[in-house]
């Protein structure tokens, strides 16, 4: 096995996700030096490029969520200055990054996905938001779904189930992004399905996590704190379902030109069928986080797993 | 299969654990400690301002002349020379105490802590400002007491409304525990207690029998007075009064204290050994050292010039740039100020937004504990030098303007119900 030299975890930076961030980013720098590689956490700030300059890693590991993290800028970046780094390249983050182009180019590829609409902010200001929104629901039905077109971690996303929630439901996502994307709500089981790239295996898909929220919704809160929300590791899915839900996600992974890893969130509807949500660039890595719950259902250590992904791609 | 929770001792924790769950907003001010943010949010001293040389000579000497009692253990009730300096700091503000009375804390906080240990059994109603607080809301929740609330006007606590809450809760045979007040440049609304209604707020506690917690980190801290005659000075048996010189000093020596009747004071000292053996024998004889060696006087006024001139940097820039509608108080001192939005907008829901913006706050809902306080938030003004706190209001009127366009547009303001806690925490600068 080639040997690493020392790598930067890189994580924080200045999007909502931040918090998050800092706990996957210590958490993957722990496992990877509880794997023997000598890592350090910085983070995306201004002190950053000197830091790469005088002192260049093998590689560098991007746990960035969020804006810069996940629109593919930090890694343009990193490719402006030659480091190499584990994930996605900057043209298929920004393709997953943007929901509504990211379902566009999923169901292009033959994953259903629920119908919606993406509108900016000033749609609504423009041309009146009751009208607008009158049409949304002509169109798609109740119950809806809405969350802003880009971010993670459920931050600005609800569940609409009365077109009286619509209003409250569209501000609260326009605090987190400018686009809101509106969905048909789709229920059925929530699961995630990683997809990992490890030398000579080619894209595998981990297995499904299946995820139960205590209370009604998996918001913010219950993603990373309040302690209700159940995770099936295998998802209790049948074998034909199980494996259905694995095409789906490499078929988002290939479709958007995603590497090394990716977790794509679906639903299972009452009848088995599949139902493409988005997929993530920079999945979560903290000790909730649903990436590593698959890699342990797996059989993968999260510290040598990570490893593994930096030496295929350390220079 | 294996079936997993993201906390998997979720059955095993105590009641008094339910609330204790961070919410979306506290994860946004990870991002306020970014140098890119302008912070308005947290309370921090700016402790810069004190001489770090002479602090730093003084502690090395303390520690050459003194060091093993520095790193021994000390009793419970805290170093009696210390006990003595806290009464004359008292004094400036009226109180004459002995030094057996007080129990020295982990700053106030831990004062707070022990008193409502040791009042409180949990669904006791605890009377609290409307708003108050964070720091106490968090510790009656733990303590699982219910938190009535009293109304504040420019003024401070509102005499009629106690004795309105006080004959209310009588006839529902219930007497609160303790009246909680931070009298003095109150946190977060900035406000003081009129002179004229102290001795009133005290008639009506003797009237109902209730004790009052008298909470007064910032009273030295006054612009344009001096300190103002405090509760304690009027009553010794009724009050409990908690000092700190975490605003006089600096914070992260975490001492602090409680002043309090001798049985009470008793039972303090048996609840502080229970809870922490003792405190820091270091950082006690370090603020004794500071109190004989230093012009610590002379270093308050330094303080309240200092932030006397943030805090008109904040009123001039809020004056000039907010957007028709807000309203805000003038604190004669401490460090807040209390901003009340324009109708129908709501601090929380707007949190995200100025985050986008680069300014942070915090939003109205973490000072009550009913879930009020949606119409307001806290701008403090300690911390960031007088050219950030300008720049940080530029960007908070610019989000407002932003939440008023939503608002047209959309009717609404986007509030939703959330969980958690919405406070920041105390490393926030």
């Amino acid at each position: 096995m080639r040997e690493l030299g020392h790598i930067v975890v890189l994580a924080g930076g200045l999007s909502y996700e931040r918090e998050v961030s800092l706990r996957s980013g210590r958490r993957v720098a722990d496992a990877l030096r509880g794997a023997g590689v000598e890592a350090i956490l910085r983070d995306a700030d201004s002190a950053l490029l000197d830091l790469l300059a005088a002192d260049p890693p093998d590689a560098v590991f991007p746990v960035l969520h969020g804006a810069a993290g996940e629109d593919g800028a930090i890694r343009d970046v990193l490719e402006l200055i030659g480091v190499p780094y584990v994930g996605s390249p900057p043209d298929a983050c920004r393709l997953a990054w943007d929901k509504p182009t990211a379902k566009a180019a999923v169901r292009a590829a033959g994953v259903r996905t629920p119908a919606s609409v993406a509108l900016p902010k000033e749609v609504f200001h423009d041309l009146g938001a009751a009208r607008v929104l009158d049409l949304v629901v002509a169109r798609l039905g109740l119950p809806l779904f809405v969350k802003p077109a880009r971010g993670g971690s459920a931050l600005g996303a609800s569940a609409v189930q009365d077109a009286a929630e619509l209003s409250a439901a569209m501000v609260g996502c326009f605090a987190y992004g400018d686009i809101a994307l509106i969905e048909r709500y789709v229920g059925g089981t929530e699961i995630a399905v990683g997809v990992i790239e490890l030398a000579g295996a080619g894209a595998t898909a981990l297995p499904a996590v299946e995820i139960v929220p205590a209370g009604d919704r998996y918001d913010y809160t219950a993603r990373y704190d309040a302690g209700g929300t159940e995770f099936f590791a295998p998802a209790r899915l049948s074998p034909a379902v199980a494996e259905a839900a694995a095409g789906a996600a490499l078929t988002a992974h290939h479709a958007l030109g995603l590497r090394d890893l990716s977790r794509t969130d679906l639903i299972v509807d009452v009848s088995g069928e599949i139902h493409f949500l988005e997929v993530n660039v920079a999945p979560g890595m903290t000790e909730t986080s649903l990436l590593p719950i698959a890699f342990k259902a797996a059989g993968l250590d999260l510290g040598t797993t990570c490893r593994d992904l930096l030496i295929h791609r350390a220079r | 299969m294996e079936s997993r929770r993201n906390d998997s001792y979720l059955d095993r924790y105590a009641a008094r654990a339910q609330g204790m769950v961070p919410s979306e907003i506290r994860a946004l001010f990870a991002v306020a400690s970014r140098p890119e943010v302008v912070s308005l949010a947290g309370g921090m001293p700016y402790v810069s301002a004190l001489p770090l040389d002479l602090v730093g000579d003084m502690a090395a000497r303390l520690m050459s002349t003194r060091g093993a009692d520095a790193l021994q253990y000390m009793s419970a009730q805290g170093d009696p020379g210390l006990r003595e300096q806290i009464c004359e700091v008292m004094a400036l503000e009226g109180i004459q105490a002995s030094g057996d009375d007080i129990v020295v804390t982990v700053g106030s906080q831990q004062a707070l802590d022990l008193v409502t240990r040791l009042f409180v059994d949990p669904g006791d109603v605890v009377l609290a400002e409307a708003p108050t607080y964070v720091g106490a809301l968090g510790t009656f929740a733990a303590f699982q007491a219910e938190v009535v609330h009293v109304p504040l006007d420019a003024a401070g606590l509102v005499p009629e409304a106690l004795r309105e809450t006080l004959a209310r809760l009588k006839t529902q045979g219930r007497t609160p525990k303790f009246l909680y007040t931070v009298p003095n440049f109150q946190n977060p609304a900035g406000v003081t207690l009129a002179v004229r209604r102290r001795a009133e707020i005290l008639g009506i506690c003797q009237t109902y029998d209730v004790l009052l917690v008298e909470d007064n980190a910032y009273g030295l801290l006054g612009f344009d007075s001096e300190p103002l005659r405090v509760l304690r000075a009027d009553d010794a048996e009724r009050v409990i009064y908690l000092g700190t010189f975490s605003k006089t000093i600096a914070p992260g020596l975490r001492v602090g204290w409680a002043l309090a009747p001798p049985a009470i004071r008793a039972k303090l000292v048996l609840a502080a050994e229970s809870a922490i053996l003792s405190h820091s024998a270091l950082t006690q004889l370090l603020v004794r050292e500071y109190l004989a060696t230093q012009p610590w006087r002379e270093q308050i006024k330094n303080f309240q010039e200092l932030y006397r001139e943030r805090r008109d940097a904040m009123l001039d820039s809020l004056e000039a740039l907010m957007p028709a509608g807000c309203t805000w108080n003038r604190p004669g001192g401490g460090f807040y100020v209390w901003l009340t939005l324009p109708e129908g907008l709501d601090s929380k829901a707007m949190a995200p937004r100025a985050i986008a913006n680069r300014v942070a706050y915090v939003p109205g809902t973490g000072f009550f504990a009913d879930g009020s306080g949606r119409d307001a938030l806290r701008l403090s003004y300690c911390f960031p030098a007088p050219e950030r706190i300008r720049e940080g209001v530029r960007r908070l009127a610019a989000t407002v303007e932003h939440e008023i366009t939503m608002l047209g547009t959309f009717g609404t303001t986007g509030t939703q119900a959330s969980t958690g806690v919405d406070r920041p925490g105390s490393d926030l600068t």
